[in-house]
């Protein structure tokens, strides 16, 4: 139920409904939407971003928040740990205890090493839970990884390294039947035929779903897996410093009890970094879909010793996070709502744009329409337009959203709104980070040697933008890809002698760049005390 | 000026804004949270809570990220519960009833005290899908617990020792692999991928100049 002030625009939304549904709205051609984007998205706001003034990425820009912690001190001095008594010894070392992470952690144990996740919450603490919408797999018969590509490469503004990008879009197949195999509950229909949606900017209908719980059900089954093959997962430990050998390759990490803050050394042939998404930096003030231990560490680890980011000034801001009610502010309405024929609509009932653009496209409209325009809709707690979930009962029939997105329904009814018949009002929220660590084809970082990356921690295979449903397929494909390599090359890696001097290293670049600063990183987990 | 309510955290009291989550209430209360907090969306089950209003017989369950505060509430959190999970092979667990003879032999001792639907924070009709769960009816069980988040309020609460959240999953991954019906297209696909006819269209687009990517991407036909 909505209060008084906002049944004017209601009413509006209300009575065009109908014109609405029929209504097909005109795609924007590239240049509209490069214009749109260099006046509107947030990636383009100049003051928002800071040079970088040491390490590989030295003079290149990414977001002040980010900055700031690349380039911050240690948590550690050198002196303080002991490297010649490891607490942990192992083949493979997982950071993160997400989709990425169990994946590879699977498939590293399928190739025989000996494995161990380490996660500073518990193993599906991760974005990997929340993805709702679904997962792309060119697998119908009127489309192709080709397709695909092409879709994907255009989506991420043609930026995209094209060596990892062949590789997610011919290993997307097979990891549906991965995971198929694996137990995940995939929506078909009785003869077995995947249920297939578009989501923005795709060219076919390839978008697989579980409900609107995709990402939930992908993980909870890698999540029991992995613990039926008795694999350590060390919880509540963070890794705070990566360890290198003496020959420069990665060889493990200093890890921290959350609880206790002890501290700990795990010693490995090999490291596979999956820690993640960075929404909870709050880049540019904005609130966020991501879990709450979404801050970037994995690059900090990464930058730290020595291993280059690609594309670290790009975001993805989701198109509709929730702008009202309060409680669930900057929380992710998937995607899928406008699958299923959900439109946009303003605050005099008028539809403004095509409601399958590309993320980035559809964000930046969504903000032209709130600022420049002056059609959004005041929430009390900020602006929005209004995403109208009615039309998907009048186009699916009575009975599609709870079948379809029950998930949404339930969040928004918490709060005493039917999705079912009253629209609810969104506003981009900080969802992804399409840059990352910059790796080959086989997962291992371009230039540290035995340091692999997996997961929304990698920069370079979506370019600079992402299309909804890429991510839950990234983290499986180059999740496995990371493990099998990782599982393969600890064979063959005898571990020099362990060493932190890359801490001291990079406090005399700190300090002769002129840096002054004293917050340390990683940042392990954003400080929401005495706010609101 | 925003209104105020009083909540007790551990039986300690605290007067917070009262249009916060309980989750958010603690941390304006000063908690540091790293325990009991996870997606902040209500899809991963860390922030189990149980309370109770002051004067009101009746114990509730909720999750923390999505249950608002209100007036004399009296707040445990539950971030841990021992959920029992027995490791077995997907590869050769049986698909009959037996396994969940095998593995989980106490939900054949539940009570129907309902004490598990009545807590559960996703509202599901938990005591409904441990029945089909001993009936070996793993295809209902996989639905009935379909949006199931694991917090284990349900086996908290239950006198035969359940671990509800547990059974369940076992059941959706039988379900998924084994009695969902095949993919087709799925199979085809895969089969022709490893069979390299894909290969020259991919090889053509890894070298393609921008210009012509650009070309390809903005004249490319769209699914209606």
């Amino acid at each position: 139920m909505y209060s008084e002030k906002f049944q004017k625009s209601l009413a509006l939304v209300e009575a065009a409904r109908e014109k609405n549904i029929a209504l097909e709205p005109d795609r924007m051609t590239a240049k509209q939407k490069e214009d749109l984007l260099a006046a509107f998205h947030p990636d383009y706001k100049k003051d928002e971003f800071q040079e970088l003034k040491i390490g590989p990425n030295k003079g290149e820009k990414v977001p002040t928040e980010l900055a700031e912690i690349l380039q911050a001190h240690s948590r550690i001095s050198a002196s303080s740990i002991d490297l010649e008594n490891p607490d942990y010894e192992t083949d493979v070392l997982i950071i993160g205890g997400g989709g990425a992470g169990s994946s590879a952690a699977i498939e590293a144990d399928n190739a025989g090493a000996k494995v161990m996740i380490v996660t500073k919450l518990r193993i599906g603490d991760a974005n990997t839970m929340m993805a709702e919408g679904g997962i792309q797999a060119a697998d119908k018969p009127n489309d192709s990884p080709a397709t695909h590509f092409v879709d994907a490469f255009g989506g991420g503004h043609f930026a995209a390294k094209r060596e990892l990008l062949s590789q997610l879009v011919c290993n997307a197949p097979e990891a549906i039947q991965w995971l198929s195999n694996l137990g995940v509950e995939f929506d078909k229909t009785e003869d077995g035929t995947m249920v297939t949606t578009h989501g923005g900017g795709t060219s076919r209908k390839r978008m697989h779903a579980a409900k609107d719980y995709s990402g939930a059900e992908i993980m909870r089954t890698l999540r029991d897996e992995v613990l039926n093959r008795n694999i350590p997962v060390i919880d509540f430990t963070a890794a705070i410093e990566l360890i290198l050998d003496e020959n420069g390759r990665a060889a493990g990490a200093v890890l921290m009890n959350m609880e206790t803050k002890e501290l700990m050394v795990a010693k490995a042939k090999t490291v596979i970094i999956a820690t993640g998404g960075a929404g909870r930096m709050h880049y540019q003030g904005f609130p966020t879909s991501n879990h709450y231990g979404a801050t970037a560490d994995g690059l900090v680890l990464g930058y730290r010793v020595g291993a280059k980011l690609l594309y670290a000034e790009t975001l993805q801001y989701h198109p509709t996070g929730v702008a009202f009610p309060e409680q669930i502010f900057g929380a992710l309405v998937t995607e899928k709502v406008r699958s299923l024929g959900a439109k946009l609509v303003n605050v005099n009932g008028e539809v403004f744009m095509h409601p399958l653009e590309t993320r980035d496209v559809s964000a930046a409209s969504i903000i032209r329409e709130c600022s420049e325009r002056g059609n959004g809709v005041d929430t009390g707690n900020g602006l929005g337009v209004w995403l109208d979930t009615p039309m998907i009962e009048e186009i699916g029939g009575e009975g599609t959203i709870m079948s379809r997105i029950p998930a949404m329904w339930r969040m928004f009814a918490k709060y005493g709104i039917d999705i079912r018949k009253e629209p609810i009002l969104v506003y981009p929220t900080l969802h992804y980070q399409n840059g990352g660590l910059d790796i080959n084809p086989d997962c291992m970082t371009t230039n540290v040697e035995n340091l692999f990356v997996a997961g929304e921690a990698v920069g370079g295979i979506h370019g600079k933008n992402r299309l909804m449903g890429n991510s839950l397929l990234d983290i499986i494909v180059f999740g496995r890809i990371a493990g099998q390599s990782a599982g393969a090359k600890c064979k063959d890696v005898t571990v020099g002698k362990l060493t932190l001097d890359h801490i001291e290293k990079f406090e005399a670049e700190i300090g002769k760049a002129g840096i002054d600063t004293e917050k340390v990183s990683p940042v392990l987990l954003p400080d929401y005390t005495r706010r609101k | 000026m925003e209104k105020m309510v009083n909540i007790f955290l551990f039986g300690k009291k605290y007067e917070v804004p009262e249009n916060l989550t309980i989750m958010t209430a603690m941390e304006y209360a000063g908690y540091q949270l790293v325990r009991g907090c996870g997606c902040r969306n209500g899809f991963c089950g860390a922030c189990a809570t149980i309370y109770r209003i002051k004067g009101d017989k009746e114990l509730k369950a909720c999750l923390a990220c999505q249950t608002k505060v209100e007036d004399n509430m009296y707040i445990a959190t539950l971030p841990f519960f021992p959920l029992v999970k027995q490791v077995y092979d997907i590869e050769t667990v049986p698909v009959t009833e037996s396994v969940m003879m095998q593995l989980y032999p106490e939900i054949y001792a539940c009570i129907g005290c309902n004490a598990c639907t009545k807590s559960c924070t996703q509202e599901l009709n938990v005591m409904q899908y441990i029945a089909y769960a001993q009936r070996g009816d793993f295809e209902k069980c996989a639905e009935e617990s379909f949006d199931c988040v694991m917090c284990g309020v349900c086996s908290s609460r239950c006198p035969a020792g359940i671990s509800h959240p547990q059974v369940a999953m076992l059941a959706r991954r039988i379900n998924g692999k084994y009695l969902a019906p095949g993919c087709g297209h799925l199979e085809d696909r895969v089969k022709e991928i490893k069979n390299g006819d894909f290969n020259e269209l991919i090889e053509a687009l890894m070298e393609k100049p921008i210009d012509e990517m650009k070309e390809l991407y903005n004249n490319r036909d769209i699914e209606k």
